[in-house]
């Protein structure tokens, strides 16, 4: 049945407004990541001004942004690539073998408030000497991707039948070779999910950075605040330094949505 | 390993005892590397936060401290000034959000739930600002609250409101933050919903109608009824973060959530404890607290979950 023509006036402008309401203030972050202070300063120049390259510049080349830059990627790629090597055995185990009660202790490192583990992390890492290290970074971020990868892949796990598996046992594979040669590459699309997801929430992720970097090893998200003095904010250099964080993982996210969205949303249908 | 258990001859008789062995043990093999470096970063750093919370440890980590038994929860339970300010900042916070990003993220999941032309667009700005960055996302609505020079402001202006103060307020800073959380996170909640709502066959629909009930009756007792299950889900998952956020209120308030303690929550409240002041002590005591406050709630939501499903 097609909805009536009020309905669908309505859905349009109610959908439009929605559209907005999330799009304006990212149109302005990047908008004013191009503009001078004093255009910045001017709502008369709120869209029409003339765009300039300067805070880019500060950012990049004062800033040490490149550095920040890679620390983030490096980071980022890391943990989600140990978390993968990691987190793909166990969450195959826990699905296969029904380990839910296993399952529920890596997932609790999702619910825990990071600052419950800092205090002590702080502790073992300094006194390993350890603390500003890109190592405790990235095990800090696989703190936070290793869980997300167990979680999504014992949801892809789940819903990938057996018999291919038992067919290979037949054929003369071991349960390992199974594991490497079926199951693996029929779950590229579950890894692509978990990979990115990963790679998404480590390089957004900010409190860990915080207490666990230092002025070289800091991630991107920590840098943002060498823009914010005590007195006065550089908000060109700020914006743009903002710009510099977020464009990236949201231009990646449009190209990859499909995963970003499966990855989000996992188990959530189940119930 | 796995190459040369795949070249054996058929079935596993050809193979070598060691690759028998992990076959026979891959359960806890396969399990174990993740679990050890969950159980290894989690139960004996919270097992000692624990015991922290029993000492008076400040100034430095490597410092002598004094078992003090339950003083400091004593301390804390009755102090007035921080605690239960932060406590109840907590509570409405989360449930301020999740009220608003629920009921928002409803109605847009049904707007979304029949597919039109043009969808994909939707689709594309919702995924925006999940994606982005938090702390960003904070610097940028500071700009654009900015008492001054906030866009904000200048919009209020033109359907002639005064200007507000925003973040700069001792009592509409928290409402702002709230606001900027279910800016970023409706998006969350409209994914969730939506894919329960796609999930949902057809009949039930299609027999409410049929039987001449209304848009609002399908809603409340066809639709509602079978999409509770994902809805507990949205809140449990978005219930967690919101009691957990950080990000947000760091940026825009840095430290003790300004100098009101305006946006201080118990997470905020327990960072400053920890790293501006080292009082190691009493933030574990808080720690552990906030941490049986999450975890009643956890429980409450589950155990109704199950009820609900009886």
């Amino acid at each position: 049945m097609r909805p009536s023509l009020a309905y669908r006036v309505f859905r349009v402008a109610a959908l439009t407004v929605v559209v907005l309401a999330l799009v304006a203030p990212l149109v302005w972050m990047v908008a004013a990541a191009f503009k001078t202070n004093v255009d910045i300063y001017d709502p008369g120049k709120a869209l029409v001004f003339s765009p300039t390259l300067d805070n880019f510049g500060k950012v990049l080349q004062q800033a040490n942004y490149v550095t920040f830059i890679v620390n983030s990627l490096w980071v980022a790629f890391a943990a989600t690539v140990a978390s993968l090597i990691l987190g793909l055995p166990a969450a195959y185990s826990m699905s296969r073998f029904n380990m839910r009660k296993s399952a529920l202790v890596v997932l609790m490192a999702r619910i825990i408030p990071g600052v419950s583990l800092l205090v002590p992390w702080y502790y073992v890492f300094s006194n390993l000497r350890m603390v500003g290290g890109y190592e405790v970074l990235i095990i800090s971020h696989m703190f936070v991707s290793l869980p997300l990868v167990v979680y999504i892949m014992m949801g892809y796990f789940d819903s990938l039948p057996t018999e291919l598996e038992e067919a290979a046992l037949v054929d003369g594979l071991t349960h390992i070779g199974a594991f490497r040669r079926i199951t693996l590459p029929l779950s590229v699309p579950g890894i692509a999910t978990a990979g990115i997801l990963s790679f998404i929430f480590s390089w957004n992720n900010f409190m860990f950075a915080l207490v666990l970097s230092d002025a070289d090893t800091k991630t991107l998200p920590v840098a943002i605040f060498d823009f914010v003095g005590y007195a006065s904010i550089d908000w060109g250099g700020l914006m743009a330094a903002t710009t510099v964080v977020t464009l990236p993982i949201m231009v990646i996210a449009l190209f990859v949505q499909k995963y970003v969205v499966s990855g989000l949303t996992a188990g959530a249908t189940k119930g | 390993m796995a190459t040369i258990t795949s070249k054996a001859p058929s079935g596993a008789t050809g193979t070598p005892g060691w690759v028998r062995w992990v076959n026979d043990h891959r359960k806890w093999l396969f399990a174990a590397p993740a679990m050890t470096f969950v159980a290894a970063l989690l139960v004996f750093p919270l097992a000692w936060t624990g015991y922290l919370s029993l000492t008076d440890a400040e100034g430095s980590v490597r410092a002598e401290s004094e078992f003090v038994g339950f003083q400091n929860y004593l301390d804390v339970l009755s102090d007035t000034t921080r605690f239960w300010p932060a406590v109840g900042r907590t509570a409405t916070f989360t449930g301020v959000a999740l009220l608003f990003e629920m009921v928002l993220g409803m109605a847009i999941a049904l707007l979304l739930w029949r597919p039109f032309k043009g969808q994909k667009w939707v689709r594309v700005a919702i995924l925006l600002p999940l994606v982005a960055t938090p702390v960003a996302v904070g610097m940028m609505w500071r700009l654009i609250f900015d008492p001054n020079i906030g866009m904000a402001n200048q919009v209020l202006g033109w359907i002639g409101i005064g200007p507000q103060p925003w973040l700069a307020g001792e009592h509409t800073a928290l409402p702002t933050t709230i606001f900027i959380d279910v800016w970023q996170w409706t998006p969350m909640v409209v994914l969730i919903l939506l894919a329960g709502l796609t999930s949902l066959s057809e009949e039930p629909q299609e027999a409410a109608r049929i039987d001449g009930a209304s848009t609002w009756q399908r809603f409340r007792h066809v639709t509602l009824p079978l999409l509770m299950p994902t809805v507990t889900v949205a809140i449990l998952l978005r219930g967690i973060d919101a009691l957990k956020t950080f990000d947000i209120l760091y940026a825009t308030k840095g430290r003790g959530g300004g100098s009101f303690h305006e946006v201080e929550t118990l997470n905020v409240y327990a960072y400053g404890l920890s790293f501006d002041y080292n009082e190691y002590g009493v933030s574990s005591t808080v720690l552990i607290l906030f941490f049986l406050i999450i975890i009643g709630a956890m429980w409450a939501l589950t155990a109704r979950r199950k009820e609900a499903r009886r």
